[in-house]
């Protein structure tokens, strides 16, 4: 035990125990740190991956300000019971553009990970105003407030810029047309076909029926695409994850 | 396991001693260092055996071959397997004549409620009794049919949808562009009229011939509405959206455009004849 008796040395001399600190902390540092530079292997090749449209995006913002990722998740494991109720398990490459991610774990609600598609605008309507009209049993709190805030794309070119900064592949057509394609997302009569080229399988629609846009067309066309944008007809798993 | 008594100086000092303050060495306990000692061997076996470590081409695979994808696949694969013969006669069953088969209808029904239950309950309710613009299924008023085989084209194809083209499909005018606030209001008390409910004589006098010459080509001359176009039935007392005269003139007015997906397309063929089985049998079924 002669080797551990030497703790001493580093004990009784305050610089050198400094030093030896700062090589510890960073040993922990860099086993959590260093897999972060190589994290793309982790991300699946996938057809459709595409991101966020203007108004998408908008509504991504008020799903997060509105703190539904405290009740909803938004990844499906890769269990049999929940490829059964919601559907195929989540990629590492759905959730590529998202920052911050909304994975989660806590379910209070049902998980929202492939909600796209699933519902109608108009239930979502009827839902998000009064979660108890159609689900009785539901705790979810009511959001109808949303349907009278009235929104518009003042700073959706910032936003779109911040997304770019952290890696999000905006190209300068979708920054120069960011305004626009906010507003033909929700205008059935827009024409929307530049729109659809940026941004396959993106919902137009008038989501909430009501004149303007508000911040419940913008959370609908959110939740209208989650899930619904990898094609699985050409993905094949790896098999060593 | 017993701890040495410090209080009989048993025990030796460390032999650091800092103005007079000196520390015992007491050893931890054998047990826990034995654990201590083990999980790390454990740990070092289980990086080994099982996907662990993170390399700059992707993580070490393990020698085990463990993967959770290809665990969840095997799953799936072997409840699928387990009912393939079921599943196959399902998919291409005929449901007229599927009660004949208590097997397969009971594997329907129940393959049908966990279906509906996963995807259906959330509009039309738990029990299926329907929600304010999402119809009740278990009463025998059906907007396109009650057959079998037409709720399993229903459910496949869904209603006004934008994804399936072959949906069931109609589109009732906002009437609010096309006739008078007044002519909405005589013809709104045609229909109480008609659906036995409180109404002004005079005014649905006059929406008679509003009805005829506007609604009774969907609803039908008498009010009891088409099934191939998805028209409500009038004269009864169920009510999709409301049988009121404050909701009847907002549902003219404006018009109502009831949207089910395409179950089809997310859905396997089973799930969907399974679904329709379900539902018929609930109560309403023709």
């Amino acid at each position: 035990m002669a080797f551990i008796d030497r703790h001493a040395i580093l004990e009784k001399n305050a610089t050198l125990l400094l030093a030896a600190s700062l090589l510890v902390v960073m040993i922990g540092g860099i086993v959590e740190i260093a897999p972060l530079f190589y994290l793309q292997n982790t991300i699946e090749t996938v057809q459709g991956m595409r991101p966020y449209s203007p108004l998408e995006l908008t509504g991504r913002d008020i799903y997060i300000r509105e703190g539904c990722y405290l009740c909803h998740s938004q990844m499906i494991r890769p269990m049999r019971d929940e490829s059964e109720r919601y559907g195929h398990y989540s990629l590492a490459a759905e959730s590529e553009y998202d920052h911050p991610f909304q994975w989660g774990s806590k379910r209070t609600g049902p998980d929202l990970a492939r909600v796209g598609g699933r519902y109608s605008d108009e239930w979502h309507v009827a839902h998000l105003t009064n979660p108890q009209s159609v689900v009785p049993e539901s705790v979810m709190p009511k959001y109808g407030f949303l349907m009278n805030n009235l929104i518009s794309p003042t700073y959706i070119v910032d936003r779109l810029n911040a997304d770019r900064m952290v890696g999000v592949p905006y190209t300068d057509e979708m920054i120069a047309s960011a305004k626009a394609d906010f507003m033909a997302q929700a205008d059935p009569n827009a024409d929307t076909t530049g729109l659809l080229a940026r941004y396959p399988k993106a919902q137009v629609a008038n989501f909430d029926g009501q004149p303007g846009i508000s911040e419940m067309d913008a959370l609908i066309a959110y939740l209208q695409m989650l899930g619904t944008l990898v094609d699985f007809s050409t993905f094949t798993p790896d098999a060593s994850r | 396991m017993r701890s040495p008594r410090n209080d009989k100086q048993e025990v030796e000092t460390t032999g650091h001693s800092w103005d007079g303050i000196q520390e015992y060495n007491n050893p931890l306990p054998r047990w826990w260092v034995w654990i201590l000692l083990a999980t790390i061997v454990w740990g070092i076996g289980y990086s080994i055996a099982y996907p662990a470590w993170p390399l700059i081409k992707g993580a070490t695979p393990g020698l085990l071959g463990f993967s959770t994808r290809a665990q969840v696949a095997a799953d799936i694969a072997a409840v699928d397997q387990a009912n393939a013969a079921l599943t196959t006669k399902l998919a291409s069953a005929d449901l007229t004549t599927i009660k004949d088969d208590p097997t397969l209808y009971g594997y329907a029904v129940n393959m049908g409620a966990a279906v509906f239950r996963a995807n259906c309950s959330q509009c039309h309710g738990a029990g299926a009794a329907g929600n304010v613009g999402f119809p009740n299924l278990l009463d025998n008023d059906w907007l396109w049919g009650g057959k079998i085989t037409d709720i399993a084209y229903t459910v496949q194809h869904g209603v006004r949808n934008e994804q399936d083209p072959d949906a069931r499909y109609s589109q009732m005018p906002a009437w609010g562009e096309i006739l008078q606030p007044e002519e909405i209001h005589q013809v709104v008390n045609y229909v109480l009229q008609i659906s036995g409910q409180q109404f002004d004589a005079t005014l649905a006098d006059a929406g008679k011939q509003i009805f005829a010459d506007n609604c009774a080509a969907c609803h039908g001359d008498d009010g009891k509405g088409n099934r191939d176009v998805g028209a409500p039935n009038l004269t009864d007392k169920i009510w999709l959206y409301g049988g009121d005269e404050a909701t009847l003139t907002k549902t003219v007015t404006y018009s109502r455009f009831g949207v089910m997906p395409a179950w089809g397309l997310r859905l396997s063929q089973a799930q969907v004849n399974a679904a329709a089985v379900y539902v018929h049998q609930l109560g309403g079924g023709e």
